[in-house]
Parts: C-alpha cells; sequence; structure tokens
C-alpha cells in the first residue's frame, strides 16, 4: 500500500534531509561543536517523529473507512486483529527503512577523527533502540487515531496530539509543584520520554522494553476495539 | 441449500433495519432482492457476508453459521459491496494479488490470468484501478468477489451507475458466473430481474414481502387481470361496468383499462358493447403485469 504512493519516499527523504540538515550543517552542528556525539539527533528526532509519524499513519484506518474498502478486507477470511497487525507492522517497516539511512550518521562520527571525546558506540546503539522503539510506538498511538476517524485529517491531528502526550506532557506534568517530590516519578514514567531517555544512556534495561513493548500492545488492541465498533 | 437465513434481525438503535427475515436459497440459484431505498437489503447482505453479526436470529451460508465459523463463511462467499470499493492508487493485477494473498490463494498468477479473461479485463489489466471506467472497474470487483472461488456469489447492485452497453455485458458476465454459483443479488431495476433471475425476494421496510419465481410474480396478477380496449368510436363508460369486471383506468372516452377476476368475462363484455352499439373494436390487449408495477404495489404500503 505505501508503496505505490509517494507518502512512504517522502517520509524516508523528509526524515533523513531533516535531520543531516540538523546534525551537520545548521548552526551548532557536529562539526562546529567538535564532540563526536548523536546528542542533538536524538534529541531532535522525536519531535520531528511527533509530525512524521501520525502523517504517514494517518490514511491507514481512516482512508479504508472513508473509501469503503474495509468491506472488502473485513470480508475476506481474516480476522480484525489480522487486518490490524497488518498495517501496524507494514507502518512499523517504513519507519524502519526511515530510520535506517540515518546509520550512515554513526558511521561518519565514528569516522570523525577527534581526540578529545570520540564516539560512544554503546550510548549511540541504545539510544537507537530507544529511538526505534519510540517510533514503534508513534506509530502504534496514530493508527489508533485513524481507527476512530473517517477523516485523515483528523486522524492526524489526534495522532500528533497523542503522540506529544505520550512523549513529552507528561514529564512536565509532573515538574508541578504540586507533585515534585511525591509523584514526580511515576508520572513521568507513564510519559515516553523518561524511557526513552534511560535507553539512550546505553543501559538497556528490560523495564524501558516492556514499557515501550506493552504501550505498543494496548494502543494495537484499542485500534482492533475500535475497528470492530462497526459490530456494535 | 446455499443460503438458510432464519429470523435474521438487526436492529440500530431504535430502528429495526431488518425485521426477522427467514428465506432459503437453493444451489446454483440467481436469486434477485428488490426493494426500495433503505428497506434493509445492504444490511443484510452485511450480515451474511459477516462484516456485521446480526441482533438475533442466524443464517448458514455455503454450510457454516455466520455466527460460529464466520472465517470458513467467508472464505466461501464472494461479496461485492455497494457502490463496488476498489484500492484507487493499487493496480489490476496489483489488486488482485492482493486478494488473493489475504485468501492464501494458491498458483495466484495463474488464478488472476483466468480472471482477467473471465471478466474481460484483458486490455485494461495493466492500469490504475482509478483510471478505469466504470463498467471496468466494476469487473474489477468481480474479479475480486471471484478470486477465492466462492460457492456463493453476494452482489449488492451490482449493475448501478452503468451506461446500457455496460449493464448489457455485466450482466452477461453476471449470468455466466451464476451458471457454477449460487447468487444473491440485489438491484433496483426490475427488468434486471426479470432477465437474470430464477426467483425474487422483494424487501420493505426490513420486511420480507414476497418471495416467488420471477414467471409466477409477473404472470400471476395477485387475483386480477386488466384488458386494454380501444374502440373506434366513444363508449360510455357506465356500459363496461358490470358485477365482475370494472375500469381500472380511463385513458379516453374510447380508450380503456378494465380489470376483473377472469379474462374470459371481460372479454365477453367487451364483445357485447361492441356488437350492441356497432362500435368496432380497434385494439385489444392482454397487459401482462410487469414486475415493476407488482413492485410497486406491495411496496407502496
Amino acid at each position: 500500500m505505501f508503496f505505490s504512493s509517494v507518502i512512504a519516499y517522502l517520509s524516508m527523504a523528509i526524515f533523513f534531509v531533516v535531520m543531516a540538515l540538523n546534525l551537520w550543517v545548521f548552526p551548532g552542528n557536529i562539526l562546529e561543536s567538535g564532540y563526536a556525539t548523536l546528542e542533538s539527533f536524538f534529541l531532535f528526532a522525536p519531535w520531528v517523529l511527533i509530525f512524521l509519524i501520525p502523517a504517514l499513519t494517518m490514511r491507514l484506518l481512516s482512508e479504508e473507512y472513508n473509501q469503503g474498502t474495509l468491506e472488502i478486507i473485513a470480508t475476506q477470511s481474516i480476522k480484525d486483529i489480522q487486518i490490524v497487525l497488518g498495517k501496524y507492522f507494514s507502518a512499523l517497516f517504513i519507519w524502519a527503512l526511515t530510520l535506517l539511512p540515518t546509520l550512515i550518521y554513526f558511521w561518519c562520527i565514528t569516522r570523525l577523527d577527534v581526540d578529545a571525546a570520540p564516539a560512544d558506540s554503546g550510548a549511540i546503539i541504545g539510544s537507537y533502540i530507544g529511538l526505534f522503539l519510540l517510533g514503534a510506538a508513534f506509530t502504534a498511538i496514530s493508527l489508533f487515531a485513524s481507527a476512530i476517524s473517517k477523516n485523515q485529517v483528523t486522524a492526524f491531528l489526534i495522532g500528533v496530539l497523542l503522540c506529544y502526550l505520550f512523549y513529552n506532557a507528561f514529564y512536565q506534568l509532573s515538574q508541578l509543584d504540586a507533585f515534585i517530590g511525591k509523584w514526580d516519578y511515576i508520572i513521568q514514567s507513564i510519559g515516553m520520554g523518561a524511557h526513552y531517555e534511560a535507553l539512550s544512556r546505553g543501559v538497556v534495561d528490560t523495564r524501558d522494553l516492556i514499557y515501550f513493548l506493552s504501550l505498543i500492545m494496548v494502543f494495537t488492541l484499542l485500534s482492533k476495539i475500535s475497528l470492530e465498533s462497526r459490530k456494535w | 441449500m446455499s443460503i438458510q437465513v432464519s429470523g435474521l434481525t438487526k436492529i440500530y438503535g431504535e430502528q429495526k433495519a431488518v425485521d426477522a427475515i427467514s428465506l432459503n436459497i437453493n444451489k446454483g440459484e440467481i436469486v434477485g432482492f428488490l426493494g426500495p431505498n433503505g428497506a434493509g437489503k445492504s444490511t443484510t447482505m452485511k450480515m451474511l457476508t459477516c462484516y456485521i453479526p446480526p441482533t438475533s436470529g442466524s443464517a448458514i451460508v455455503a454450510g457454516f453459521d455466520i455466527l460460529k465459523e464466520p472465517l470458513k463463511v467467508k472464505s466461501k462467499v464472494g461479496y461485492l459491496p455497494e457502490s463496488n470499493p476498489l484500492y484507487f492508487d493499487m493496480y489490476v493485477r496489483e489488486y488482485l494479488d492482493f486478494i488473493g494473498g489475504i485468501n492464501g490463494v494458491k498458483n495466484r498468477k495463474a488464478k488472476i490470468n483466468d480472471l482477467i479473461e473471465q471478466t474481460g479485463l484483458g486490455k485494461e489489466s495493466n492500469k490504475q484501478i482509478g483510471q478505469l471506467s466504470k463498467g471496468y472497474k466494476q469487473r474489477v470487483g468481480l474479479a475480486q468477489a471471484l478470486m477465492n472461488d466462492p460457492e456463493v456469489l453476494i452482489l449488492d447492485e451490482p449493475t448501478s451507475g452503468l451506461d446500457p452497453n455496460q449493464l448489457v455485458e455485466i450482466r452477461k458476465l453476471i449470468k455466466t458466473i451464476g451458471q457454477e454459483k449460487t447468487v444473491m443479488l440485489s438491484t433496483h431495476i426490475m427488468q434486471e430481474v426479470e432477465q437474470m433471475c430464477d426467483r425474487v425476494l422483494i424487501i420493505n421496510n426490513g420486511k420480507l414481502v414476497a418471495d416467488e419465481k420471477v414467471k409466477t410474480l409477473s404472470e400471476n396478477n395477485v387475483g386480477q387481470y386488466l384488458v386494454e380496449v380501444i374502440f373506434t368510436q366513444a363508449v360510455e363508460s357506465v356500459k363496461l361496468i358490470n358485477e365482475e369486471v370494472a375500469i381500472f383506468e380511463k385513458k379516453s372516452d374510447r380508450h380503456y383499462i378494465l380489470a376483473g377476476t377472469n379474462r374470459e368475462i371481460i372479454s365477453e363484455l367487451i364483445f357485447k358493447v361492441s356488437v350492441a352499439d356497432g362500435n368496432p373494436i380497434y385494439e385489444l390487449k392482454n397487459l401482462k403485469r410487469d414486475l415493476e408495477t407488482v413492485f410497486r404495489d406491495i411496496t407502496k404500503n
């Protein structure tokens, strides 16, 4: 589905170019700073993904509802959960393909000859795992947004909102005076930000992995429930 | 028996979209499903194809229960939804391959070629679906429905929106397909039913109001025969009425449509009037009530 339209290619290209500009060309880039680190990439990427992934997935189910093609695929001999999983994994595949070319940055900085601070491969690998999981979670969230709306634009906006909420809002919330020192840790750990940060330190903790995986499962399940709402 | 429906009901909120429908369709039959818009045709078809579950009642399609074994039902049924939804971005072969893939069809390439030939898509088979004309899109929809080699075909308004040439072609195609399969098709067009179907089911306000062989329905005048007569000169209406004959419609003072329970009695009266007045009969015709009239009579509440 993705490959018959330009959306996939466009999203890959946008991600690669925006990231490259930010990393290598814009003021404050790696070459100026003199540190062989992809930190700025991993800080900036989630903010791009908050918009990019909902744009990539907004059509997935909305379009099926809108065009009536859901009736075609839902009456083939497959279950609704298979439809949702098929959609999810195809979007995930595109996200993986989008992320893949940026490994070039990694290769580039290992090649940089910086005496002061050579590249910390461990942290970067951890960050990549974190970023991939973050994108995978965003994909599940925006798939759900697409599952609850017939309209692509609505699906996109809801997707952006939910991604933002899960990525950053819980962290911000935990910084309110009322929560500081009492609830801040718990509230933070509901959001993705804290888990992403933990992974980017290069420590792959099972708790963080489980967090992302369960978030993905919850939203995939919600999508399935929404898809089945036609039966109520 | 290919389709056995008993007490099938669908309630949306307060409204009964389909109200306790029961029907049987035999193997190999082509059955027309008629009804005004909003009568519950599509809803019934959606339930039979396991897209939505019934509120109550049950159905057995191609030997499997729609509630207990929906996957098996779906694997035996080919379905063309109303308004023929398609992925316009996809190419014809790509789309059929996708549908075949979902169904785990073996030898997909050969199957696709067969279907393209059967549905007459040959020349258009390398185009994008969005570029095809409506008639060819309909063929793609039919090819899609045939991809899993179904026993039962459920077609929701397969001919709506086609031009007269496309209509004829698609009808012919459905009739050919119908030789090997059980077909249930919905339509508004009466001639279509007369031309294609063995049996007609009429549904109105969610209820099944008629289930007849097409032949019986158009010949049986529901206890009333109509005879159209044109005299050479004017005739007073009163003369054409007696205990058993009534005027159904007066078209002019010499042109009448008479109704009665017995054809001979109507003819006899006409002959008597003609002889008594010395008024020769200019034209005399037995009216066959077409399905359209029957349909209107049955569904007009």
